[in-house]
């Protein structure tokens, strides 16, 4: 039993196959190592967390491990996860990402993402949904909808932490961080994270110009969900992300900002569990 | 040792109740363009004088901001090569992170050593971090794509005798050839600029000029390390001329006058750091290691005196700044005495970048340190004799 899957009190041995390797210890795909929280049975859900990264202790991931087989990477480059020196875009992270699936065989895969990790999930799904049956993307960014003066995601990387978290929760405590009291350990995953999302996301900022034009290639079904205290990102654009997609959901949840599986974590399982009918 | 003069280009006049940043987000309407033209056509006229004096001329660029309104330092080195004779140029920096291509560069600069009729030093920089937003580069890995801009350039500047292709992570081009190619070579010298040991070890493995600024009596150690790089490619001790500081310059013929220059120019180190925190730090400028000591709040100030005693820039005193070797302030043989100390306290130091002008010193108090600097203290430091170099115990 891996350390993450302590977090979950759920055991779960995933058998090697493909590129993949298992030994207890993190997934290996394309010789990256990459940490992951595993757990539960059932169809697979591939939890694609957003740009702050993955909270092993969040509620959600049990909630969702509870009636699905959950895998929730760390991105390349977050967390503990490897990164190869070519990876700079989104872009690297689907391929990356089609690998992952391929490597583990994942079938009727409910692919669900936050914020940056909906970006990916969006720009997997463009690409291919051979191995997905569901796709619900979160308070989504990824995509230019306004004219080229208005800036449609407020820049994270001209603000700092106090102001951008009353901007993204509900409630600005939930992302309040005492980082002379963490352990140190903690605060270099924390800026390891904000440095890959610069990364990935710094120019052209927190959006791909090609993503728009390509998510109508997106057939199967698809939800969005959208904290309605996001004040990083406003609900219209999530609203025209949705349509860009055909037969796409929305739905909203309220008492929660950007991060909607943070705030509300059992609303947030439920709506997924629901709509991918597991 | 030779020595620069240097100014940031000032526009103190929006220095007066500011939002809380001169940088990045000041709006320009607090710019008034004719008052910016006549304080254009006076620092030119200062690196006139400069030139005159013996002294050679070093200036630099920074982006929105009131702090440095070289905005460009091609158009000031266009400038300066035609109106000056004699000096040195230096750019310092010259901001590869923040450039798109490279290839511009490489055709501005050559163009610059051509019309300055070889006088060119290319100080190359990553750039600070609160222009990133301006620039809208990407802070991560910006000194990879910084080294591949530098070999960039120094190809384009080398190669002669046919077009050459670059297909690089960073810059794509399949024909480059350019018109006109530098005058000195085989290129203009190459400077840098840096704060840490090991960019100081890669510098001294490349053999490239290395200049600190303001890290008064931490300098040694960054020196020291450029000799271990150094020593390891090149099997021997670089010389004085690989060095340069740059350092607050006051110098007038009683104390009391040197004092109130030393203070009116030393006004550069609380007024550089006034930026808004929010563009202090975007993601990949510090690596991971030094973000977490920020976060943890584990970071100490890096200038101290001699006597390791640690001094704040923001709040230090004419005479605090004269103990870190941050200021050379007093008269000629006090001025004289303090800079070749801080010289033999470096193992050597070949290159003086004199900031001589800041803020809102005036035209003639300006001139007096120029003209009074360069008669009594320049001679006396091109005969100094450098200490044989030497490594740290």
């Amino acid at each position: 039993m891996t350390a993450n899957e302590m977090e979950i009190g759920i055991e779960m041995p995933i058998p090697a196959c493909g590129a993949a390797t298992r030994d207890g210890g993190p997934i290996v795909v394309n010789g990256l190592k990459i940490e992951t929280i595993e757990g539960g049975e059932g169809r697979p859900l591939l939890f694609l967390h957003p740009g702050i990264g993955l909270d092993p202790k969040a509620a959600v991931l049990g909630l969702l491990a509870a009636r699905t087989r959950l895998i929730a990477p760390s991105h390349p480059g977050f967390g503990a996860s490897d990164l190869a020196p070519s990876m700079a875009t989104v872009d690297d992270l689907s391929y990356f990402y089609l690998d992952l699936m391929d490597a583990l065989d994942l079938r009727d895969t409910i692919v669900v993402g936050v914020g940056f990790g909906a970006w990916i999930g969006a720009a997997v799904a463009v690409k291919s949904t051979a191995r997905m049956s569901h796709l619900v993307m979160a308070n989504a960014v990824g995509i230019k909808v306004g004219d080229r003066e208005t800036r449609d995601i407020v820049d994270i990387f001209a603000m700092l932490d106090p102001d951008l978290n009353k901007l993204a929760y509900f409630d600005a405590t939930v992302g309040e961080r005492d980082y002379k009291a963490m352990p140190v350990a903690e605060v270099a995953i924390a800026a390891r994270n904000r440095e890959s999302l610069g990364r990935f996301a710094w120019q052209p900022y927190m959006h791909d110009p090609k993503l728009k034009g390509r998510l109508h290639r997106i057939r199967i079904p698809t939800l969005f969900l959208w904290g309605t205290h996001d004040r990083v990102l406003s609900e219209g654009y999530g609203r025209a992300y949705c349509a860009a997609i055909p037969d796409a959901r929305f739905e909203a949840i309220d008492k929660a900002g950007h991060f909607p599986h943070i705030e509300q974590p059992q609303v947030f399982a439920d709506r997924v569990l629901a709509f991918a009918g597991a | 040792m030779r020595v620069y003069h240097f100014t940031e280009q000032a526009y103190p006049p929006a220095w007066e109740n500011h939002p809380g940043t001169l940088r990045v987000t000041l709006p320009n309407r607090l710019m008034d363009p004719k008052i910016a033209g006549d304080l254009f056509h006076r620092y030119y006229d200062e690196w006139m004088l400069a030139d005159e004096l013996g002294l050679d001329v070093m200036l630099n660029e920074h982006h929105q901001t009131a702090t440095c309104m070289s905005s460009t330092c091609i158009v000031g080195l266009s400038i300066l090569a035609r109106i000056t004779k004699r000096a040195r140029l230096l750019v310092l920096g010259y901001p590869l992170g923040h450039r798109p291509d490279p290839l511009r560069c490489a055709e501005e600069l050559a163009t610059v050593d051509v019309i300055s009729r070889g006088r060119l030093d290319m100080g190359f920089v990553k750039g600070v971090p609160y222009e990133f937003a301006p620039s809208n580069q990407n802070a991560v890995r910006v000194m990879d794509r910084f080294w591949d801009a530098h070999d960039f350039i120094i190809k384009a500047m080398t190669s002669h005798d046919a077009p050459f292709n670059w297909e690089s992570e960073f810059f794509h081009y399949r024909h480059v050839n350019i018109w006109p190619r530098p005058l000195q070579q085989p290129h203009p010298p190459v400077w840098s600029t840096t704060g840490s040991r090991g960019n100081a070890r890669v510098l001294g493995e490349r053999g490239i000029a290395m200049a600190t600024l303001g890290t008064g009596y931490a300098t040694r150690q960054l020196y020291d390390s450029y000799r271990e790089g150094y020593m390891a490619k090149h099997g021997r001790l670089p010389g004085a001329d690989r060095f340069a500081y740059l350092g607050l310059v006051a110098v007038a013929d009683n104390e009391a006058k040197a004092h109130r220059l030393g203070k009116a120019v030393s006004i550069y180190l609380p007024s550089s750091g006034i930026v808004a925190p929010e563009f202090r730090n975007p993601p990949g400028y510090l690596s991971v290691e030094d973000n977490v000591r920020l976060m943890r709040g584990e970071t100490k100030p890096r200038t101290g005196t001699k006597d390791g005693r640690f001094i704040d820039m923001r709040v230090a005193s004419v005479q605090d700044l004269v103990d870190t070797g941050v200021l050379f302030c007093g008269t000629p043989d006090q001025v004289y005495d303090q800079i070749v100390a801080f010289a033999e306290y470096c193992g050597g130091m070949g290159n003086l970048l004199m900031m001589g002008h800041a803020g809102a010193m005036s035209h003639a108090d300006t001139v007096d340190n120029l003209t009074l600097f360069s008669k009594e203290v320049l001679p006396r430091l091109r005969e100094y004799k450098q200490p044989v170099g030497e490594m740290a115990a």
